[in-house]
Formats: C-alpha cells, structure tokens, sequence
C-alpha cells in the first residue's frame, strides 16, 4: 500500500482482570480499505473495536490513526479526530428525533455550527435513506430504521475510519441488502471501514480483506476466500461440517 | 375562592422555582441531590453576607455570586457526583446527603441558630402587593417570584431543546457512552450541566430568603416540597416541574381552608394520590413505576 495505514494498533491486550478478551493483537486498516472480521462469539471482536474507537483503553498495546497516538485519548475525542463507531444493538437517543440524534453528532462529533451542522445532518440523513424519517422520535423506529440511524449518526460525525459492529444482524436479506448498498455508497465518499459481521454474504458483499479472530487472536487474515478456506478458519468458527 | 386558587399558583410556582434545579439534576445526571435544600439556603446565605457587607439589593448580590455558584458546580461533579455516579445508582444518594450535613453544619458553625431574613433588603417589594376586584391580592414579590420561575423553567426547556450543548446534555442524559461514541465528552457535559443546576439553585435560595425565613437547617423542608412537586410532575420534565409545584400550591391553599392543618395535609394528599396513581397506571412493578416517573422529554 502506497499510502500509510489511517489505522494502525500493535500489540493490542485487553484484560477484564484475569480474562484475556484480546490477547497481543496487530491490527492495519489502509486508507478506503474495507475490513471484515469474523469469529465465534466470545473471539474478542468487539472489544477489539472498543480499544479502536476508546470505549476501552488497553492493558497493553498503541493506537494509531493517521500517524497519531490516540491511545491515550477517550472516544469522545477519538470521534472528534474521525474514528465512528455504531452498536451492535442500536442505541439511539431515544427521546431525541431521528433529526436532532444525527444533529448533535454533526454539531458535536464533527464539531460542525449552526448552519453547517445542520446541512451534514440532513446529508447524513439523505445518504442513509433515513430523510423522511427525521422528525420522528428515535424510540418509534424499527430495528432496520434503528440500524440507518446508528449509521447516518456516527456518519454526521464525519468519519475517516467506520467502525460497524454486527450492523447486519437481526434483518432480512432484503433489508441487508438496502444496508449493502448505503454502506457501498459511504465507501465511495473514501471511509475506510472496519465491519464485523456473522452474516457472511453481506459482509463479503463490501470487504476485501477478512481477519478471523478466536479466543482473543487474530487466527487468519487475508483475501476473504483463502481466510474461509484456511483449515483452522473452519475449525474455530465455521465448523468442521459445513462446506 | 378565587383568591386562594391565585395565592395557590403563585405559591406553586415558588415551589417549582425550588425544584427547578433538583428536577434538571434529575433529568440530566439521574442523580437524585439530597443536599438540594442546603445548597439553596447555602446559596440564600452567600447572597445575604454579600448584600449586608456591601449594602447592595440582593439581586445584585445573586448575579455576583451566580458565576461562583456555577464554578462550585463544576467542581462538585468532578469532585463528588462523577465518583458517585461511577459506584451505583445508591451512591449519590449517601454522598449528597452527607454533603447536605456537611454544609448543614458548617453554617452552623459561622452563622449560627439565628433565623434571618432578606425581606428588609429590598423594602415595599416584600410586603407590597395590588388588590384585585373580586378580592384578590396579589404580592408583588410573589409574582415576581412567579415570573422568575416560569422565566427559568421555560429558558432552561428552551436551551435544552434548542442549542448545541442543550442537545449534548440531553444526549449524555440518555446514554452517556453512546455519547461519546458521537464526539461528546460526556464528563464536561455533566460539570456543565451540574453548574447550570447550582446557579438555578442560588436564584431558588435567594427567592426563599426574600420571601420567608431561613436558617442552616432550613434545607431540608425545602426539600420535602421540590420532591412532591417533581413527583406529581413527572420527573426530568421541567415543564412538569412547573405544573406539579402549581398543583401542590393549589392544594395545599385549598386544604387549608377546610382546616387549619389542611396546608400541609392537603399537599401531601395529592402527592400519594400522584404516586399511587401512577403505580396503578404502571402496572404495580416497581421497575415500571421507576419508568414512568422518568417521563423525560424536554
């Protein structure tokens, strides 16, 4: 890769006392590259995420975004610097509207005033199909609508790197495919995107690298078929029977 | 009659000017303040050592004190509440009632038993009032206590609702982490927030000594009527707040003319009414109850 890394943390360890959720992990994301991890349920993905965006600070290891240490930043500040992130359930304000939840992301998180917050917050909304919807309470939304929400919010905040935890699950094949083509379309604006997602063949629809965690470390990582091709892939997490 | 349902709304409306600020700590930090009531007469005592010492109207001397007040608030968060708030949901509760006898007694210590008064600073305002035809009185002081009350209710809905950092700290309100995640740093929000709080308190104290007595264990009767008058309001709605107290006030005026005792009899009446009510209406689960009095919507 030409251009360095926007993304970069080494030697990442993350312990809940004497549990090791994310044990020396070394994680690159390129700039308008598209990651997927993938792993059984207790892999550490998502705490993996959490070091990335702040949430958690590591036991061990450095972060790195665009050439800076953020480690020791919070995710309020990390968000600010451009790192987003949505839940794998959706937390929406929920007694905010649907308008007012991407406004305050624009206003604070892209650190946006006046005029120009609200412009990114009906782009969001625009992008994220989600424009007819803004002057609804966020709590009257359906999970699919809770799902475009969490993303044109973390959207507004102006993002590099897009942080997507299990954004896919729970919907049906149409719907994901709606969540397909707008996260195609937040692709194309150049946000480098990490993804993690047990719904296969929406993830493989957008990423073009995979990383397959497990107990805590990375297991495999590469081209997305030669990682679910890789023995010790089907192993851990797709299971031995499966084709 | 009609004069008693007036005085009941005006006296209300004092009562929501006190709760204002235990309701918007509420509704923000879902931290439940039992030092309210000590620091509105802390407050009320700040404003009257500074108008005696410079022989100023209390008013001024509230908009001098208001930035220390704000100050004291920010600190406090960082201090206390944030702690607090870190180990559950019974931690604030013991540390703002140990703050409340901490400041309970340091008043003590420098004022003393001596009940005092702020009525004499500001002259004919504090007696002063128009008669109405229909034999309604109306005291220009608690009218003006009233105006201030809805004027602060009403301003601090308005910041809530309408300004980037009204948004934020309805944001935090809700969830705190999530808040983060969209570029607020959510430990400013709530020093910011706590420090809004404190200085609707000093005006909440300065409003007590003027139309009433105070001394340094004044606090806690303060306290009893924000808590009913947020309650029969709905928490963490400010406007609620406002309605609550005027329907306590209201209450308490009419059930002192059924009997002498009826004032206070009255209030509390209506308060259980409101509680079991919404107990009712929630299902008789505490976790809904708990639920439906965080009716927050700014």
């Amino acid at each position: 890769m030409a251009e360095p890394d926007v993304l970069v943390a080494t030697g990442i360890v993350k312990r809940f006392n004497a549990f090791v959720a994310v044990a020396d992990v070394d994680f690159r994301l390129g700039r308008d590259e598209a990651v997927g991890i993938v792993g059984p349920n207790g892999a550490g993905k998502t705490t993996l995420l959490n070091v990335l965006a702040g949430t958690y600070a590591p036991s061990a290891g450095t972060v790195h975004f665009n050439g800076t240490d953020v480690t020791g930043l919070d995710a309020a500040s990390r968000n600010r610097l451009g790192i987003a992130r949505t839940h794998q359930v959706p937390r929406p304000f929920a007694n905010m509207t649907v308008f007012e939840n991407v406004f305050v992301a624009a206003s604070m998180g892209g650190e946006l005033a006046g005029a120009r917050a609200y412009d990114a917050a009906i782009e969001s909304l625009r992008l994220c199909g989600m424009l007819e919807l803004g002057n609804r309470r966020a709590e009257t939304l359906g999970l699919l609508d809770r799902k475009g929400l969490e993303l044109a919010r973390a959207l507004a905040t102006d993002p590099k790197v897009l942080l997507l935890d299990e954004i896919g699950a729970g919907l049906t094949d149409a719907e994901a495919g709606e969540l397909v083509a707008i996260i195609r379309g937040l692709r194309e604006r150049g946000i480098a995107i990490v993804w993690i997602e047990h719904v296969l063949h929406v993830l493989l629809q957008i990423v073009e690298r995979l990383v397959c965690m497990d107990a805590g470390a990375i297991i495999a990582e590469g081209a997305p078929d030669d990682v679910l091709a890789n023995p010790a892939v089907i192993d851990a997490y797709l299971g031995s029977g499966v084709t | 009659m009609v004069n008693e349902l007036v005085q009941g709304i005006l006296l209300g409306c004092y009562y929501a000017l006190i709760a204002c600020g235990l309701s918007f700590t509420f509704g923000v930090l879902r931290i439940i303040n039992l030092a309210h009531g000590s620091i509105a007469v802390l407050g009320a005592f700040v404003v009257w050592t500074i108008a005696e010492q410079w022989n100023i109207s209390p008013f001024l001397a509230l908009v001098a004190v208001a930035p220390f007040m704000a100050a004291a608030g920010w600190v406090l968060q960082r201090t206390v509440l944030e702690r607090s708030l870190r180990s559950g949901a019974l931690t604030p509760l013991l540390s703002t009632f140990g703050l409340a006898i901490v400041i309970d007694n340091l008043l003590f210590s420098k004022f003393g038993a001596d009940t005092r008064s702020m009525a004499p600073n500001i002259g004919d305002l504090a007696f002063a009032s128009w008669n109405l035809p229909g034999g309604v009185t109306i005291g220009q002081l608690a009218l003006l206590t009233a105006i201030v009350a809805v004027a602060l209710l009403g301003g601090l809905q308005l910041f809530l609702a309408r300004t980037p950092l009204g948004r934020a700290i309805r944001a935090t309100a809700e969830d705190p982490d999530t808040a983060e995640l969209v570029g607020i740093d959510s430990r400013k929000v709530y020093a910011a927030a706590t420090a809004i709080s404190m200085v609707t308190v000093a005006i909440a104290g300065t409003f007590l000594a003027l139309r009433a007595t105070f001394d340094p264990y004044a606090g806690s009767a303060q306290l009893i009527f924000a808590f009913e008058a947020i309650v029969i309001g709905g928490t963490g709605s400010l406007w609620g707040t406002l309605i609550g107290g005027i329907v306590l006030g209201v209450a308490q005026n009419l059930g002192s003319q059924i009997s002498p005792q009826g004032f206070l009899i009255g209030g509390h009446l209506v308060f259980f009414a409101v509680l079991a009510a919404r107990f009712f209406i929630a299902g008789r689960s505490p976790g809904s109850l708990v639920r439906s009095l965080r009716r927050t919507s700014p």
